[in-house]
């Protein structure tokens, strides 16, 4: 059914082509193609993304504060954070600034979205690969965890589940929600909410470290030099900071933009065009975002790379100077002494990922205390008007960009998004063709090595 | 012998496995039940052996096929066919599934303008030709899955409440059909309803409702009597689950957007809505885009191709 089938070379010769298809434990459609020379040897991987859906289109002519109820489902696994920063970017449109105790809900929803989204990943998508003996594929899953380690498996589900029933109970929907609008917040906390919500949250936290003491025992210790290596490219990285501190924000802060050596650009939310370029690739759905204000164009070249930068748990941990909450800044400072800064290595997205969990779970409290959360006025009031807004926050999967114009009716006019996940297009492709190089030889394949593969996506939890 | 499923995802977000997800402790008290055969999401399922190429989908027999999201291309429409010669049963599960959803109001336009908009005039986009190589090839538009593959069972919802799902998949796991209601979303909504006549035009959703935000729902008047575009009238109820909770929407105090799709199968939620705001004396020519009430069920040809205005 695909025009490029398998085993003909562009060149007409008969070559043996590997394919992965689909590759699992993801969210969304993905293919793995890898190319193999006539000694068997990988020579090119390329990770194909097979869907689209169009919501730069579609959303063209919709009234813009209809848009961030529409947005959330892009993806089931992030629904706030594409529901923030589009409401962030109908306000730019609309010239109107949310109130403080709306700013303080929605970080807080934000940021408890992260902890469940984080937990998912780590336990349920990427976790069969570090929990389980290596072998057949038919039980690497976390269905095989459950049958396995019940307890571990109960304590993992009842922390997912726990925290979205947190959102549910207070915002109405934890799946593409409604709560955030234009202007602010639908609903105020009540002092009631808020202490049911802390005594979540401190679970969440417990929750957090015990999550962080178990992979530095039963995970991190299989990060051996051969698993470092897996997926391993050297890049720049893109995360949001803090413009007073730079450090850790996961909304309402400045982009940084990382080079490969360290060095870093920082520009506000609506500059991205300046330094973010979308390069196209006749054979993926998805674009491949690139660092153009560097000046050297796109190339995903792994011995010459040119314009690749990363996002996610590690770029933004490598862009961050510090973490404002306590536990977190302590494992951060722990992982900079071991790994360096920029850390490299692909398969640390998982070790900061859970450092992020820390510090996810760490705000929430924080949010909590502050005294203007239960603050009654939570929206200001929104007149459609013609406009540009941009909003950027960070999901799970990295800087969430969305970019809208209106008309005289505030309706959408023109839509650009740049998601998280579509930042990474080129390191996963660089990162596959890396493992594949290093791993396929003469020919042979197994099913334990093209998980190994695979492996080299899922860090990056596209 | 367990009941075996396989569940596949489509055009769709993943929300609904993240809801069956939620079936929290639910979930591991179904895994004694079950087997699940085939799902990419949780485990490693693959359509073939690395060196079978493209040509054929395989998917494991299975009892019950779980199948979200719509049809967009070509791969998505093998991949129902597939399941639909695998599976004894065929769940649409979810309202992509089941109306088109969200990605249908692609609908709207044709693949030409969205392949010009997204790969030639995007903002920071370098422009070029369309994908054309391995990616599998789009339909000209988004289907719900019964305008292609037989259907027995429909869970709507976006996301269907978990505990619809736990429900549904209860009958299913004892070889009967899951039963929807003929409700909408105002027979589960407590707020206060003061009769007819009391609204004349409807208004944007600009500010906040008008409620006190101590007090329970049922001393909130029904926002569409706040004047506010709600479209529980003429959407399926289900949202609330099972434990006398509020519609999930109300409960945030915004207006419900239709997300359960229309009350009756082959209903249509555009016309419903308009037809019962027009007999309430409600003017709604000052709303804009009222195709939008068609955003959750636009396949089945309901939302229509916009002209395309004269390219700049």
């Amino acid at each position: 059914m695909n025009p490029g089938s398998a085993g003909t070379a562009p060149n007409g010769t008969s070559a043996r082509e590997i394919v992965i298809q689909p590759v699992t434990r993801i969210e969304g459609h993905a293919r793995i193609g890898i190319r193999l020379d006539e000694n068997g040897n990988a020579a090119e991987a390329r990770v194909h993304i097979m869907s689209m859906r169009g919501f730069e289109k579609f959303l063209e002519g919709r009234p813009a504060e209809e848009v961030p109820g529409i947005v959330t489902r892009i993806c089931g696994v992030c629904p706030w954070h594409h529901h923030l920063a589009s409401n962030i970017a109908v306000e730019g449109c609309f010239g109107v600034q949310p109130p403080p105790a709306a700013v303080l809900l929605r970080e807080l929803t934000l940021v408890q979205a992260h902890i469940s989204d984080k937990v998912l990943h780590f336990f349920f998508l990427a976790g069969p690969d570090f929990l389980l003996e290596p072998g057949d594929r038919s039980v690497r899953n976390i269905m095989w965890i459950a049958r396995k380690s019940p307890e571990l498996a109960e304590k993992v589900i009842r922390m997912r589940y726990n925290g979205h029933m947190m959102l549910e109970k207070f915002a109405g929907r934890s799946i593409h929600p409604e709560a955030i609008v234009p202007g602010g917040f639908s609903k105020p906390m009540t002092a009631r909410e808020r202490d049911e919500m802390r005594v979540g949250a401190r679970e969440q936290l417990d929750f957090a470290r015990y999550a962080l003491d178990f992979a530095k025992e039963r995970v991190f210790p299989k990060f051996d030099p051969a698993t470092m290596e897996l997926g391993r490219i050297t890049t720049g990285f893109l995360g949001m900071v803090d413009p007073e501190d730079g450090s850790l924000r996961l909304t309402d802060g400045v982009l940084r933009l990382m080079r490969p050596g360290g060095s870093f650009h920082e520009f506000s939310q609506r500059e991205y065009t300046d330094f973010i370029g979308e390069h196209v690739e006749p054979w993926s759905y998805a674009k491949f975002p690139y660092a153009r204000g560097w000046g050297d164009g796109f190339s995903m070249d792994l011995e010459n790379p040119c314009g690749i930068y990363r996002t996610n748990s590690l770029a933004r941990l490598n862009v961050a100077d510090s973490i404002g909450t306590p536990l977190a800044q302590a494992e951060l400072s722990e992982f900079r002494s071991l790994f360096g800064r920029p850390a490299q290595s692909t398969m640390l997205y998982h070790w900061a990922r859970l450092i992020e969990l820390l510090y996810a779970c760490e705000r929430v409290i924080e949010l909590l205390d502050h005294p203007d959360i239960t603050d009654q006025r939570i929206r200001s009031e929104v007149t459609p008007r013609a406009g540009r807004g941009v909003g950027c926050v960070e999901a799970p999967r990295g800087t969430l960009i969305h970019d809208y114009s209106t008309d005289e009716n505030g309706c959408i006019s023109r839509a650009n998004l740049i998601v998280g996940t579509t930042h990474n297009q080129a390191p996963i492709n660089m990162s596959v063709n890396r493992a594949a190089r290093d791993l396929i030889k003469d020919g042979r394949v197994d099913d334990e090595l093209l998980n190994r593969i695979e492996m080299a996506v899922r860090a990056y939890d596209p | 012998m367990p009941v075996t499923i396989a569940a596949e995802v489509l055009s769709g977000c993943t929300g609904c496995e993240i809801a069956l997800l939620n079936t929290g402790d639910g979930f591991l008290k179904l895994l004694d039940r079950i087997e699940i055969v085939h799902m990419p999401l949780l485990m490693d399922s693959k359509y073939f052996g690395p060196d079978e190429g493209s040509e054929e989908i395989d998917i494991p027999r299975s009892d019950i096929g779980f199948i979200s999201g719509s049809i967009r291309n070509r791969e998505q429409l093998l991949l129902a066919r597939t399941m639909r010669e695998r599976c004894g049963v065929i769940v649409a599960f979810g309202t992509c599934a089941a109306y088109g959803g969200i990605p249908a109001l692609i609908n709207l336009f044709d693949n030409k303008d969205l392949f010009r908009r997204y790969y030639r005039t995007a903002e920071a986009t370098d422009s070029a030709s369309s994908p054309c190589e391995v990616v599998p090839p789009l339909l000209d538009r988004t289907f719900a899955l019964d305008e292609k593959i037989e259907v027995d069972a429909f869970i709507p919802g976006c996301p269907p409440h978990p505990d619809s799902i736990a429900d549904a998949l209860d009958r299913l796991i004892e070889g009967r059909l899951p039963e929807t209601p003929v409700q909408s979303v105002c027979d589960a909504c407590p707020a206060k309803r003061e009769g007819k006549g009391t609204v004349q035009k409807i208004k944007r959703f600009l500010k906040n409702a008008r409620y006190q935000p101590e007090k329970p729902l049922g001393e909130m008047r029904c926002l569409l009597e706040q004047g506010l575009l709600c479209i529980g009238p003429v959407t399926q109820a289900g949202c609330s689950g099972k434990s006398g909770c509020a519609p999930r929407c109300i409960q945030a105090r915004v207006p419900c957007r239709g997300c359960y799709g229309p009350v009756r199968r082959g209903g249509n939620q555009l016309l419903d809505m308009l037809n019962a705001l027009a007999s309430n004396g409600i003017d709604t020519k000052n709303l804009p885009d009222r195709l939008s009430m068609l955003r959750f069920s636009g396949a089945h040809s309901m939302l229509p191709r916009q002209v395309r205005k004269p390219s700049s």
